[in-house]
């Protein structure tokens, strides 16, 4: 039995009058990459807003259930040391314009007000960008501004970020969905390869991405979890009509 | 990652047509010093490990196409993969063919001494190793030399059936023992056969021409 890093126990969440995910239970195993697919609308954001209590913050925000974080229930931590421990990258790369390479990727710390050596940040920073395959294309470049890098170069950057902070878990929010064909194949490489280091969390609208690069996948459909198994089961012997129907492209 | 993973799969077929040349070799060794332990664990350990390796292979392979929708050479490999597979498992179960007849033969007087049985066993054997590396090597001159050897087995093959023919018409009492040693180079000559079928893919894969069904494999 795997061991798992993140459980999420009936967690129901929406805006004011609207539901919009219902009841959902699952578990994200340790050191695998967990993809939610959907289509849009069906709850797949709201679910990882939720995770990384972004979720609370919005204007109308209503949920209730659990989620713990190793055996933790997030909403017993603060929210502040959840995202810590819970990474996030977004959809369209977001490095901080006015800092540099190298300040972006020690930014956790630096804003959190976080002391550290300089031996300990340069440390972090090429740990950080050697894991998001990005150290040997900026390092010599460190000094300059993030937003000089290419889409695919700066959504590195933002996942060198997030690893900065050691998280538990990285929630990937359609990462490579701005990104061109060849910036994509190098994140989708990336994920695979980060699995060694942490969990992942993978939502995409990308039906092939999410069959291509994860370890179990999540159907969801109008916020409920339809089904929840091994990628390789869910994309050959699906247990429910609805996962069939959207592999096979009758709806979706 | 695709890459990886279709080394990943010729890596278990490999292992997997091991186990059928094993099989096979060790049905005719069991024959040759009459050792029935030995034909015993072609057919019931052999056997299951050789169809367990067909069901994970099969596995391997849907689960490939199902997440990686592969193109061109990788699905062609895929696809080969899919039908040796299959192949194998018929090999497999020649060897357990063989091991029967010959638990049988080994209890009771020789028809004659056994040349020619051991012969075609090492061509075929031979051809089948081949067949696989022309296929994990993507060596066309590899293949066709299988398919030149495929007439000796076959003339092997009707030297055999002449001569215990003609001990049958001789000696009615060599019939049964005569039919288990038909039978023992007849699948022989089959395990021949997918051997080629195997190499007729390869050079199907590589120069798109078609080899199969011709009556001399000319090609």
């Amino acid at each position: 039995m795997e061991s798992e890093v993140l459980k999420i126990s009936n967690l129901s969440a929406g805006y004011f009058d609207n539901n919009v995910l219902k009841n959902i239970n699952m578990i994200v195993p340790e050191k695998k990459v967990v993809a939610i697919m959907g289509p849009s609308g069906c709850g797949k954001s709201t679910l990882i807003r939720c995770i990384n209590r972004m979720h609370e913050t919005t204007n109308g925000a209503k949920q209730s259930g659990e989620i713990f974080l190793r055996g933790k229930n997030i909403y017993e931590l603060h929210s502040i040391l959840v995202r810590r421990k819970i990474g996030m990258v977004f959809q369209r790369p977001n490095p901080f314009p006015t800092m540099s390479i190298y300040d972006n990727v020690i930014s956790g710390y630096l804003l959190n007000g976080i002391k550290l050596k300089k031996s300990e940040r340069d440390f972090i920073v090429e740990d950080s960008l050697k894991k998001a395959f990005l150290w040997e294309e900026v390092k010599d470049t460190l000094h300059k501004k993030g937003n000089f890098l290419s889409g695919g170069q700066q959504q590195r950057l933002c996942i060198a970020r997030a690893l900065a902070m050691k998280p538990e878990i990285l929630l990937l929010d359609e990462p490579t969905s701005a990104l061109d064909p060849k910036a994509t194949v190098r994140i989708e490489e990336l994920i695979v390869n980060l699995k060694e280091t942490v969990s992942i969390l993978l939502v995409t609208h990308n039906i092939s991405q999410a069959a291509r690069v994860s370890d179990f996948t999540a159907f969801m459909y109008l916020g409920e979890l339809v089904e929840f198994g091994t990628t390789d089961s869910v994309f050959t012997l699906p247990k429910h009509k609805k996962t069939e129907e959207y592999l096979t492209g009758k709806f979706g | 990652m695709l890459k990886e993973k279709i080394n990943e799969l010729k890596k278990a077929l490999l292992e997997s047509s091991n186990l059928a040349e094993k099989m096979v070799r060790e049905s005719i060794q069991g024959l040759l010093k009459k050792d029935e332990n030995l034909l015993e664990k072609v057919m019931k350990k052999k056997e299951p490990m050789m169809n367990e390796s067909e069901i994970k292979i099969d596995r391997m392979c849907t689960n490939l196409i199902a997440r990686f929708q592969p193109e061109a050479s990788y699905l062609r490999t895929i696809l080969m993969v899919f039908r040796i597979n299959y192949e194998l498992e018929r090999i497999g179960d020649l060897a357990v063919n063989i091991s029967e007849s010959a638990r049988f033969l080994i209890k009771r007087p020789e028809v004659k001494p056994l040349i020619d049985i051991p012969m075609m066993a090492d061509i075929s054997m031979e051809m089948l190793r081949d067949s696989i590396n022309s296929f994990v090597d993507i060596d066309t001159e590899v293949a066709k030399n299988v398919l030149e050897r495929d007439s000796i087995v076959d003339g092997l093959r009707d030297q055999i059936l002449r001569e215990l023919i003609t001990f049958m018409a001789a000696d009615p009492s060599t019939i049964e023992r005569s039919i288990h040693l038909i039978r023992i180079s007849r699948n022989l000559e089959r395990i021949a056969d997918l051997s080629t079928n195997i190499c007729e893919d390869v050079i199907f894969m590589v120069e798109g021409k078609i080899v199969k069904h011709k009556k001399d494999n000319r090609i």
